[in-house]
């Protein structure tokens, strides 16, 4: 596998931001309860992120070390504020739900992870590739887990009717736990466990293992 | 020393960064102003009209809404306020809100009576009248109040006999998706259409109720369906109504165009 191909898939199932390194859990809880936003989200963080590992990486020369992080930050919430406002010209109405989901994507561990870790030490080119990757491995774990809650939640996809609701005069009960941002805790934790069972390297060793309790094997050798 | 560390070069690099960054910005929000402008406007003239029941395929939403006639109220005295231009009226914010924080045009609220929250409440509101022929079919007032996690902004619609219900549309929430967000299912909202507002002596009786109503209830033209997992939000909507169409919201405005209407029709007679 070439380098750059490399880099641009290895966050999808290899090192996936989400699944692997635990960032950016918060905007997957919170937009996931419909497809629709969802694919806006990730879109807009995959621009964002794409964009700001490029310009990152083109000044990185540049950049004073002792003030880089703010530089970062700098470009980062500048990005997201045009990406921001092209959505209000744009999807007014989904804009209203999600607007300030994407205004928080400044704070988004992933995006400001990537200009430090990676985007500072590598080329434009490698640096974009690794933006975009990481943004398909965010939203590949978004769409899965928007796709469960929104068919099991409101037995939609997309907005189009798959179960009928019972509000609706149909037979299904959406759940309503998967309505709830809680919800996707649980699926991001079953993926994590599916990944892993596929790719083993994946599992982490046990921080300590609990000492067997020997209380017994004591008292038996106080009788002897 | 890195020689990217300097004093110099750190101002530089600090300055010129924000000097580019500040240039896109403003430029995609100045660039982008209209657009965003056109698309609320017509997303508030979409919810107006389908709350009046009058939103349709065939016709554009511009041509649909040059036949409401817009019109300022004070509700102080119930009077139409028309030295305020209804074009201009609107201002910065969802339906004059600037106008509920200016002393000059808006009461403060006293805890027992502000049951929406609102804290205070503007004097002056721009209403949507839609006519046939010279005869009023549909009356459209703004309505705002405490859900859940924000406040509800929204349309009710009410027919000429200033009673029954059209319908109610909000076109601004933050309440939880699947839960009080369902002020948005066309199910639910469908429930208003002919509900009854006030009791024949006059008293504000319509509400959302906890559960469902049952179909057998006297009361059940004054009644609608409470949103399942959303009480708060349901009350909220309750409140909401109470609030706007008792003493302090359009009650007076209400009262002195019934007069209007009756003489009028007295006078066709």
């Amino acid at each position: 596998m070439s380098k750059s191909r490399e880099i641009l898939l290895n966050p999808i199932f290899n090192d996936n931001p989400i699944a692997l390194q635990i960032l950016g859990i918060c905007s997957a809880l919170a937009v996931t309860t419909n497809l629709y936003p969802t694919l806006l989200m990730c879109i807009a963080l995959t621009a964002v992120i794409c964009l700001s590992n490029l310009v990152v990486s083109v000044i990185r020369n540049q950049i004073p070390t002792n003030v880089r992080m703010i530089v970062q930050i700098t470009i980062i919430a500048s990005l997201v504020v045009v990406v921001d406002e092209l959505l209000k010209a744009y999807d007014y109405e989904n804009s209203k739900t999600i607007g300030v989901f994407v205004a928080l994507i400044v704070t988004n561990c992933i995006v400001m992870g990537r200009a430090e870790a990676f985007a500072m030490q590598n080329g434009p080119w490698l640096s974009f590739l690794d933006g975009l990757g990481n943004g398909l491995g965010y939203s590949l774990i978004l769409i899965v887990v928007a796709t469960i809650r929104e068919f099991l939640g409101a037995g939609t996809l997309f907005g189009y009717e798959i179960l009928v609701l019972t509000q609706n005069g149909g037979w299904y009960l959406g759940n309503n736990y998967m309505v709830l941002s809680s919800s996707s805790f649980l699926i991001i934790g079953l993926f994590i466990w599916l990944l892993r069972s596929w790719k083993t390297e994946q599992i982490e060793e046990p921080e300590y293992r609990v000492a067997r309790n020997n209380l017994e094997t004591k008292e038996a050798g106080t009788r002897v | 020393m890195n020689k990217n560390d300097t004093l110099v070069k750190t101002l530089f690099v600090g300055i010129s960064l924000c000097l580019v960054c500040s240039v896109i910005i403003s430029s995609a929000a100045v660039g982008l102003r209209d657009q965003q402008k056109y698309l609320k406007q017509k997303d508030q003239q979409s919810k107006i009209l389908s709350s009046a029941g009058l939103l349709t395929n065939q016709k554009s939403i511009e041509e649909l809404f040059s036949a409401i006639e817009e019109r300022v109220v004070n509700l102080d005295t119930g009077e139409y306020e028309d030295s305020l231009d209804p074009k201009s009226f609107d201002g910065k914010k969802f339906e004059a809100e600037d106008y509920s924080r200016d002393p000059l045009t808006s009461i403060k609220l006293a805890t027992d009576v502000d049951i929406s929250s609102l804290k205070r409440r503007e004097s002056f509101k721009k209403i949507y009248i839609y006519k046939e022929e010279n005869e009023i079919k549909a009356i459209i007032l703004p309505v705002r109040g405490l859900g859940l996690w924000g406040t509800l902004y929204g349309y009710l619609a009410i027919e000429s006999d200033l009673n029954t219900i059209i319908g109610l549309e909000y076109f601004s929430h933050k309440e939880t998706p699947g839960l009080g967000a369902e002020v948005d299912n066309p199910r639910w909202k469908s429930q208003w259409k002919g509900k009854n507002i006030y009791s024949s002596t006059g008293e504000i009786k319509i509400e959302v109720i906890k559960g469902l109503v049952d179909p057998e209830s006297p009361e059940k033209k004054y009644q609608v369906d409470g949103l399942s997992g959303a009480t708060i939000t349901s009350r909220g909507v309750s409140n909401m109504l109470s609030f706007w169409l008792g003493e302090l919201g359009y009650a007076k405005f209400l009262n002195r165009l019934k007069e209007e209407i009756e003489r009028k029709e007295s006078l066709n007679v």
